[in-house]
C-alpha cells in the first residue's frame, strides 16, 4: 500500500516557541553550534489502491483543509520509499 | 433571549458561560457538539477549554463538529457568535475570523487578572461598553498569541474590527496587543480572555465581564 508523507512546518515569519525551547535545551546538554530549531509535524498516510495523480491531489487537499492551517503553516507532500517487489511478504 | 452554549468533549468553561448568560438576564441553552441542531437559539457561545484534547491544533477538530457547521452557516446569516479562548481558536480555524492563535511567546500558560481595553462598542457583544473602556477580566491560556499577516492586521484596524486589546504589558506576544476581533458584520467576535469568569463579585476579579453577555441581549437598532 502506498504511503504518503505530509510534512507541516510553521511559516518562517511565525515565531516558533517550541523550536526555541528545544534550541535552548541543546547547549545545556553539551550540543553546540545549533543556530536555529523549528518544530513541525509529520503525517504518514497509508492509502488504499493505486497512487494516482488524483489521489495525490486529494492528499494535498487533506493537508490544506485539516492537517495544516495555511495561515500559520506550510506543508509539503511526498511519497515514502517503498520496499521493492511490492506485494510479497518476504 | 435564548443563548446557546456549545459543549465539546474537553470544554471547560461551558457551565460558567451558561451561568454568565443567566446572570445577564438571558436563557442559556446547552448545545451538544455532535448535534446538527442549534435548537432555535438567538445567539451562540463557543466556550473555553481544550476541545478534542487540542489534538492536531487548538480548534482544528472542533471546527468540523456537526454543531459548528450549523454555527458557521448561521453566523453567515447574522447569528451573534462569541468564541472565548478555545472558542476564538475554533472561529479562526473555521475561517469565520482571520488569523490564528499560536503558542504564547513566553511559552508559559498564563493565568491572571488581565486589563483589557474595549476598542469598539460597535459589535453585538460589546454594545454595553464604551469605546476605550478598560476592564479587568481573566486571561488563562497557553496558545493565545494572535497572529496574522500585516495586510490582515491593517485591514482589521482600518475596518474597526479590533474589538479588544491588552492594556499594559503584552501577556502572550499577540501582534498589536490584540485580545479580540470581529468579523466585518460585527456579529461574530473572538476573544482570548474570559469575561465569563468576571461576572460575580464573589468569584473572580469583579463583574467587568458581564457586559459581553448583556450586550447580546439588546435588540440591534437595525433589526427594528
Amino acid at each position: 500500500m502506498p504511503r504518503v508523507v505530509v510534512d507541516v512546518m510553521p511559516k518562517s515569519e511565525i515565531l516558533d516557541p517550541q523550536g526555541k525551547a528545544v534550541q535552548g535545551a541543546l547547549p545545556r546538554l553539551g550540543f553546540e553550534g545549533v543556530t536555529e530549531v523549528r518544530q513541525g509535524k509529520r503525517f504518514e498516510l497509508e492509502l488504499e489502491g493505486e497512487l494516482t495523480e488524483e489521489r495525490m491531489a486529494e492528499v494535498r487537499q487533506m493537508a490544506e483543509t485539516l492537517l495544516s492551517n495555511p495561515v500559520i503553516e506550510d506543508f509539503s507532500v511526498s511519497v515514502a520509499d517503498e520496499p521493492s517487489g511490492s506485494g510479497s511478504q518476504g | 433571549m435564548r443563548v446557546g452554549v456549545v459543549t465539546f468533549p474537553g470544554s471547560l468553561d461551558d457551565v460558567d458561560a451558561q451561568r454568565a448568560v443567566r446572570l445577564a438576564g438571558g436563557e442559556p441553552v446547552a448545545l451538544w457538539h455532535g448535534d446538527h441542531d442549534l435548537q432555535g437559539v438567538d445567539a451562540v457561545i463557543l466556550p473555553g477549554g481544550f476541545s478534542y484534547g487540542d489534538y492536531l491544533r487548538c480548534g482544528a477538530i472542533a471546527r468540523f463538529a456537526p454543531v459548528v457547521t450549523e454555527v458557521i452557516a448561521a453566523a453567515h446569516e447574522g447569528l451573534p457568535v462569541l468564541g472565548i479562548c478555545n472558542g476564538f481558536q475554533i472561529l479562526c480555524e473555521s475561517h469565520l475570523l482571520p488569523g490564528a492563535l499560536v503558542r504564547n511567546e513566553n511559552r508559559k500558560f498564563g493565568c491572571l487578572d488581565q486589563r483589557v481595553r474595549i476598542e469598539t462598542a460597535d459589535t453585538r457583544w460589546t454594545a454595553d461598553y464604551a469605546d476605550g473602556q478598560e476592564l479587568t477580566i481573566v486571561l488563562k491560556n497557553g496558545e493565545g498569541s494572535y497572529v496574522a499577516d500585516e495586510q490582515t492586521l491593517d485591514m482589521l484596524e482600518a475596518e474597526g474590527r479590533v474589538v479588544a486589546r491588552y492594556a499594559g504589558p503584552n501577556p502572550n506576544g499577540s501582534l498589536r496587543e490584540i485580545a479580540g476581533i470581529s468579523n466585518a458584520a460585527g456579529n461574530v467576535v473572538g476573544l482570548m480572555p474570559h469575561p465569563e469568569h468576571a461576572v460575580e463579585a464573589l468569584c473572580g476579579p469583579g463583574t467587568d465581564g458581564l457586559g459581553f453577555f448583556t450586550s447580546v441581549l439588546r435588540v440591534p437598532a437595525s433589526a427594528g
